[in-house]
């Protein structure tokens, strides 16, 4: 099975999750045979990938990948860009469009059986392909503009790409019935040309030789030996992650217990409102804002804590809920979060239910029965889930496909 | 006797003790919340130090010993904070011995304040007596003098805080000639603080100060460029009939808020000695014009008036919750640090008392986008207030680990 995969990044060039779950999916499918060319918009090496060929389809850094902008003529010089290029590739349109130019000459040498695209940014290139190729496309959704915007509004122009993407796919996977949910119910796309396939974790990275160290978190650490309960949070801090419920929650929570302690791990747009929020509510020593988190402060912030928060207020999956639990911290998430679907042992509730988080946090962190069932039993859960199972659901897809089984 | 009309000049010199980039990694772990590394920041306290040394301590104490040397009758009152001279003894200390040679001329007044430059005041009497005692020694051990004159942090001032000084012994205390205040009196003259026995106040010039002080180089100012004629004809004319101008400052006027290239010093040479070349002109000490002239009135401030911004407020300080809540953590350790007897823990927690910290917290110039007047070492008002709580954090736990007092309270 020839797959063209046509995706945004891959690591160690990206900047969330969508890289990470490519990268997982493409190792687990390689791993059941299939032959992967994949497709990024920027030339870099990727030192940790040899199941598959990577291709780039412009000469941009990495970081360049969303367009030039104003650079001065020195990068553009050192990159040996023509004036033509250079002003096309000043903005991600651009970026985009040359992308697809890239896949129209691609596509007719590696003579792919399927092709398979991931999210909005390649949506274009991946129904380009399909005329030139004529084969089947397979439109893999990680979020949609709606995620993204935590509201109705958002950009047209991505919109409307996301709208012609899914109705030009032959199979469409969503990451989560609620992301499946939000295809069939805002663009009008019938259900059953949708498949759920759930994203998964790989814990053979997480247990690559990792010890938690005590004094990285040295202060919560004392507090945790005071009897104080740790309740985490490891997110971006946009709109979409529901940050200002949960700070409205843990001043409540608080206000019934004091003995809590948040940990705010991660940076972004929202930060400033959440500290202003925090002091306003009067807890705002009760609040740990870390800044941006990575390595071993980032694998340290899930294992300090007692309770992970997903407070998002339209999460299409939550791969950290997954990496929480394999740090055993009991779970509380939001009916709004796709990872609900696959973990069981972990408390729901609405994104604006503030009382019923608080609640929650409150619930756990004076039972210790409590705590410890859900650390537990949410931890067996996760082992359940792989990307070899995720491998196995794609496979299934493709080969259907090529029965002309498709939808 | 014919008593001469007179300038008070007064300058106040102070450099706080910056928190470092201190984050929530370092609680716990690390206790040097005033040691940033990197040297291309102004939250680095010795380069800043060496910085205002050179750009102002230098030049201005070398002009006022000349100006000294010049004219018998040139006065000048100075107010040092404790932890400016604590840096002066680490990093500049010839500078420290420049001003005790003014000092030692008798002509040079200390004046009395809070060794933190504090806002102890208004959170902890108790501990607010022990920084101007603090202070006071300071100065005794450094200059050998003992000051007799009291001003408050950023020249709060209310009547509570008047009756305070006039119990505690000075002679005198300085404020802020606010209009709203003095209506249709002047400010030219010795008051009398309402409800107090022997204390005198002496009350800012604003208008005349802050020409100099905010003034002088910007060439927006339709007075630009200004000249020692004019200001002198100014003040002869502010003061005709009157008893003294008050010229209150900041010491770092000269040379850092308007830079040598503005002609800053040469003004003010110029200035000193137009001024005395009028026979019935002199300068006092603030001591000395309280000994020179009886008060004319009482004056009644039951709210809090201070020299800052067009509000004269403590709002830079105290308007918002991060600043509110800062203080109240500050503050709230007080018994259980004092108790520990730890004297590295007690002065990092009064360091950390010094105003400018929460002043780098204000947000009421950052959220109107005036971000240029905000002048801070800090990306913003909120990261200034996280590298602080991080700190009094690291407090608690030296409290709670090294002295098994204190809670660790979040």
């Amino acid at each position: 099975m020839n797959v063209l995969m046509l995706g945004w990044e891959l690591p160690p060039h990206n900047s969330g999750g969508l890289g990470v779950a490519c990268y997982h999916m493409s190792k687990a499918l390689a791993k059941k045979g299939a032959k992967i060319d994949f497709v990024v918009p920027y030339e870099a090496e990727h030192p940790n990938i040899n199941f598959m060929k990577i291709h780039s389809a412009t000469s941009l850094s990495p970081l360049e990948r969303y367009g030039l902008g104003a650079y001065d003529s020195k990068t553009v010089i050192d990159k040996s860009l023509s004036k033509a290029d250079v002003k096309d590739l000043k903005d991600m349109r651009g970026v985009q469009k040359r992308y697809v130019k890239f896949i129209e000459h691609l596509v007719t040498m590696v003579e792919p059986d399927v092709i398979h695209v991931h999210d909005w940014l390649t949506m274009e290139a991946g129904i380009r392909a399909k005329e030139v190729a004529g084969v089947p496309l397979v439109v893999h959704v990680h979020a949609t503009e709606f995620d993204r915007c935590a509201s109705d509004a958002g950009n047209p122009l991505v919109h409307e790409i996301e709208y012609q993407g899914l109705i030009m796919a032959d199979r469409i996977i969503a990451v989560s019935g609620i992301t499946k949910t939000i295809i069939v119910e805002k663009y009008g796309i019938p259900a059953d040309k949708i498949e759920v396939v759930h994203n998964a974790i790989d814990d053979s990275e997480l247990d690559n030789g990792y010890k938690y160290d005590s004094s990285t978190y040295k202060y919560l650490e004392a507090l945790k030996a005071e009897g104080h309960t740790i309740v985490s949070t490891v997110t971006r801090f946009t709109i979409q992650k529901g940050l200002v419920h949960f700070v409205n929650a843990a001043a409540k929570a608080l206000s019934k217990y004091d003995k809590l302690a948040f940990l705010m791990a991660g940076d972004g747009e929202q930060r400033d409102e959440l500290i202003k929020l925090s002091a306003e509510l009067g807890i705002a020593d009760k609040m740990f804002f870390t800044g941006f988190v990575r390595g071993k402060q980032w694998r340290d912030a899930y294992s300090v804590a007692d309770i992970f928060v997903m407070s998002s207020v339209s999460e299409p999956f939550g791969l950290t809920a997954l990496e929480a639990a394999y740090h055993e911290n009991a779970i509380i998430l939001t009916k709004q979060s796709g990872v609900g679907e696959v973990l069981s042992s972990v408390f729901k509730y609405d994104f604006w239910d503030e009382d019923v988080l608080a609640d929650r946090i409150v619930g756990i962190a004076t039972s210790e029965a409590l705590k410890k069932s859900l650390q537990e039993d949410v931890k067996k859960e996760y082992n359940r889930i792989s990307w070899q199972d995720v491998a196995v659901s794609c496979m299934k897809i493709y080969g259907n496909m090529s029965k002309g089984l498709i939808g | 006797m014919n008593k001469k009309r007179g300038i008070v000049l007064y300058l106040h010199a102070h450099q706080p003790f910056r928190v470092r980039k201190y984050s929530v990694f370092d609680i716990a772990n690390n206790h040097d919340y005033f040691n940033e590394q990197d040297w291309d920041t102004d939250r680095n306290n010795e380069k800043v130090l060496r910085k205002v040394v050179e750009k102002s301590y230098n030049p201005m104490n070398a002009l006022l010993e000349k100006l000294l040397n010049k004219y018998p009758d040139f006065r000048v009152s100075l107010s040092i904070t404790g932890v400016l001279i604590e840096q002066l003894e680490m990093w500049a200390p010839e500078t420290l011995e420049h001003f005790k040679r003014l000092v030692k001329t008798g002509r040079v007044e200390i004046v009395a304040e809070t060794y933190y430059h504090s806002l102890a005041f208004f959170y902890s009497r108790k501990e607010f007596e022990r920084q101007v005692e603090a202070h006071k020694n300071k100065i005794r051990e450094v200059f050998g003098v003992e000051t007799k004159v009291f001003r408050n942090t950023e020249l709060s001032y209310n009547n509570e805080l008047a009756k305070w000084a006039d119990d505690y012994g000075f002679k005198g205390i300085i404020a802020e000639g606010w209009d709203p205040i003095l209506e249709w009196r002047s400010p030219n003259f010795v008051y009398k603080p309402v409800n107090t026995e022997n204390i005198s106040l002496l009350l800012k010039n604003y208008r005349l100060s802050d020409d100099v002080a905010f003034r002088f180089g910007d060439k927006g100012w339709s007075q630009w460029p200004l000249d020692a004629d004019t200001y002198t004809n100014w003040i002869n004319s502010s003061i005709y009939g009157e008893q003294v101008v008050n010229l209150f400052m900041d010491y770092e006027t000269f040379g850092e808020h308007q830079w040598a290239d503005t002609g800053i010093f040469d003004f003010y040479e110029s200035f000193v000695g137009k001024w005395l070349a009028q026979s019935d002109n002199t300068f006092y000490t603030i001591s000395e014009a309280i000994d020179t002239f009886e008060s004319v009135g009482e004056i009644d401030m039951p709210n809090t008036v201070t020299w800052a911004d067009t509000e004269r407020d403590l709002t830079a300080w105290l308007g918002n919750r991060m600043q509110q809540e800062a203080l109240r953590y500050i503050y709230s350790l007080e018994d259980d640090i004092l108790m520990t007897k730890d004297l590295d823990l007690i002065s990092d927690w009064r360091k950390l008392q010094i105003s400018d910290h929460v002043y780098y917290m204000c947000t009421k110039w950052f959220n109107d986008g005036d971000v240029h007047a905000y002048f801070s070492p800090y990306k913003s008002p909120y990261d200034a207030f996280l590298y602080y709580l991080n700190a009094v954090r690291d407090v608690r736990w030296r409290l709670h680990n090294d002295h098994h007092a204190g809670g660790l309270n979040g």
